[in-house]
């Protein structure tokens, strides 16, 4: 047993699963144009969970609060994007790339500014009043969502509303008889650039070396000098702001969006967290990309057992990793 | 003089009182020793002193400023260091990570960087290891030496020799016994043999309260008193 161990280390940890599961699908699938598709389309999804999930993470490891409400921030990044791209419906339709460039970038940011301002009046007014307190945490923050959502109900009514895409985002590139949808490329580049910012910020900046060290000890980064409250608000901040990023970037996925749509990211949102670990990055990543290939070749095997496949995988891995996959070290 | 001053200090946690009007001064220079049996609140004291614990009645009078209302990074800043019983290490940072969270700046001082690695050698052979890789003692080495990377007035350890070996609680003990030339230590230990080699003033607090206060000479000579105060927790004396 210890030998196998060794030799998964040796080979990358468990860092090599998403390689493992995509092998395995390769064999099952058969078709490589097929498999090609459905792992582009996985790890384009994983990225966009992931921007979802990576708040959630750090606030849960760092401030040790269960936020229940994190789905609302995605909900209304979808909607906040949306009503941006109608609004600039003028540049969207245009012929012109830098139009349509300025479009998504007004949409995007619009989502993120969003997110940021409700983070910080989510942290001050909702969270900070029952921090130590999971029970009250739990029902505080599930009653903010649900007000959330009765919000974007109010505001943007309960019919779907249609989220238009630029023309350089439709259409697909056909790469060795699979089809690779541009809108899926585009949500993995942008995944992978905001993954490597966060690297970046949490392993190349002392505000990160604070956040790495609050997320293990958080007494300790007090009693050597800092106030873990600043840090607190802005990680909630960042968290609330990549989990509106995220609700934009799926608004855009699935082109129609309803106000249930956070409530509905939220279980594999938190199945990634405790499959990836909590207050880990990487591990986040590695839990979202191993999730959504999983939910993307199992969807294509065996359609319906495209849902129970995740919690199946989330039994399995914590009954092999109770922490979870890379977990940060506590 | 008298560097750091605690005055009726009552802590309870939960619905359990902990502390009762524990009373006593840590005069500066030296190590200062604070003796207990185990539960006796010897911990609690110094968690309360770091403000660790919400603001507990009493007070406590930092270089004659009361600081027991302030927030603990506020008490940090002002020259007070704390190597807490389950040392702090940050385990999945560096031995470099966790020494530059300990800085101001985020700059080591060279003149400093240069006693730390003069003091606890290991430190610079594991200096990019992290931190969760290193033995019992290394972590302690890395705690106390975080204590002093910056220039502080008082550094709070709690009972450093625990679980350790015993070549390496004397290395400790050289390593305490230097720093104190410069900096004021508050040491809770329980290891009365360890206390006694480097103690000049004590304390002995038992069931939350203060029972005695001396110098360490005096309280060595008289081990009718030690056994009373200390009974079945005396080690090696």
């Amino acid at each position: 047993m210890n030998t196998f161990a060794n030799m998964i280390d040796r080979a990358g940890g468990v860092f090599v699963l998403p390689v493992a599961i995509a092998i395995v699908a390769f064999f099952l699938i058969g078709a490589p144009s097929s498999w090609l598709t459905l792992t582009v389309a996985g790890l384009s999804m994983g990225l966009m969970i992931f921007l979802m999930a990576s708040g959630l993470s750090l606030v849960f490891g760092l401030m040790d609060v269960l936020n229940f409400g994190h789905s609302a921030f995605v909900s209304f990044g979808a909607f906040v994007a949306a009503s941006v791209l109608a609004w600039l419906g003028g540049w969207l339709g245009a012929d012109s790339i830098i139009l349509n460039s300025l479009a998504l970038i007004a949409a995007l940011a619009a989502a993120i500014v969003f997110g940021a301002a409700g983070g910080w009046f989510f942290e001050r007014v909702i969270v900070k009043p029952v921090y130590k307190d999971h029970l009250r945490q739990i029902l505080i923050t599930m009653g903010a969502l649900i007000v959330a959502e009765q919000l974007i109900l109010a505001t943007w009514g309960g019919t779907p509303v249609n989220v238009p895409r630029p023309h350089f985002l439709e259409g697909a590139i056909i790469l060795g008889g699979s089809s690779l949808e541009v809108y899926r490329l585009f949500a993995f580049v942008v995944g992978a650039l905001v993954y490597a910012g966060l690297y970046y910020l949490l392993n190349k900046t002392r505000i990160g070396l604070l956040i790495r060290a609050g997320v293990e000890n958080r007494e300790m980064v007090e009693a050597l000098g800092f106030k873990i409250d600043r840090l607190f608000i802005g990680v909630f901040m960042l968290g609330s702001a990549l989990a509106a990023l995220g609700g934009a970037m799926w608004a855009g996925y699935e082109t129609l969006i309803t106000p249930a749509l956070g409530a509905e990211m939220m279980v594999i949102v938190f199945i990634v967290v405790i499959i990836g670990g909590l207050g880990s990055i990487q591990g986040t990543l590695l839990g979202a990309i191993v999730v959504a290939l999983m939910q993307n070749y199992v969807g294509y095997l065996s359609p319906k057992l495209a849902l129970a496949s995740n919690m199946i995988l989330m039994m399995a891995i914590l009954l092999w990793r109770p922490y979870g996959l890379a977990p940060a070290v506590k | 003089m008298t560097l750091l001053s605690i005055k009726n200090m009552d802590v309870s946690i939960g619905q359990y009182s902990v502390l009762h009007g524990v009373t006593f001064d840590v005069p500066e220079g030296g190590v200062f020793v604070l003796l207990g049996r185990n539960g006796a609140g010897k911990t609690t004291t110094l968690r309360s002193i770091i403000g660790l614990w919400d603001r507990p009645p009493g007070s406590v009078t930092f270089r004659g400023e009361d600081v027991s209302s302030l927030h603990t990074s506020d008490i940090a800043r002002k020259g007070i260091a704390f190597v807490p019983e389950n040392m702090g290490i940050f385990g999945g940072l560096t031995v470099a990570e966790n020494m530059v969270l300990a800085t101001a700046s985020g700059k080591f001082d060279q003149a400093r960087l240069t006693r730390v690695y003069e003091l606890f050698p290991a430190l610079e052979q594991f200096w990019d290891k992290q931190a969760w890789s290193l033995s019992g003692g290394q972590k302690q080495m890395l705690a106390v030496a975080r204590a002093i990377i910056e220039p502080r007035d008082l550094i709070l350890i709690d009972e450093p020799t625990k679980g350790l070996a015993p070549s390496i609680i004397h290395a400790m003990g050289e390593a305490f016994r230097e720093i104190s030339q410069t900096t004021t230590i508050l040491l809770v230990e329980q290891n009365f043999a360890f206390a006694k080699s480097l103690g000049r003033d004590m304390a002995v607090i038992d069931d939350g309260r203060v029972v005695h206060t001396g110098t360490m000479a005096e309280f060595a000579a008289d081990t009718a008193l030690q056994d009373r105060l200390l009974s079945l927790s005396v080690e090696g004396a």
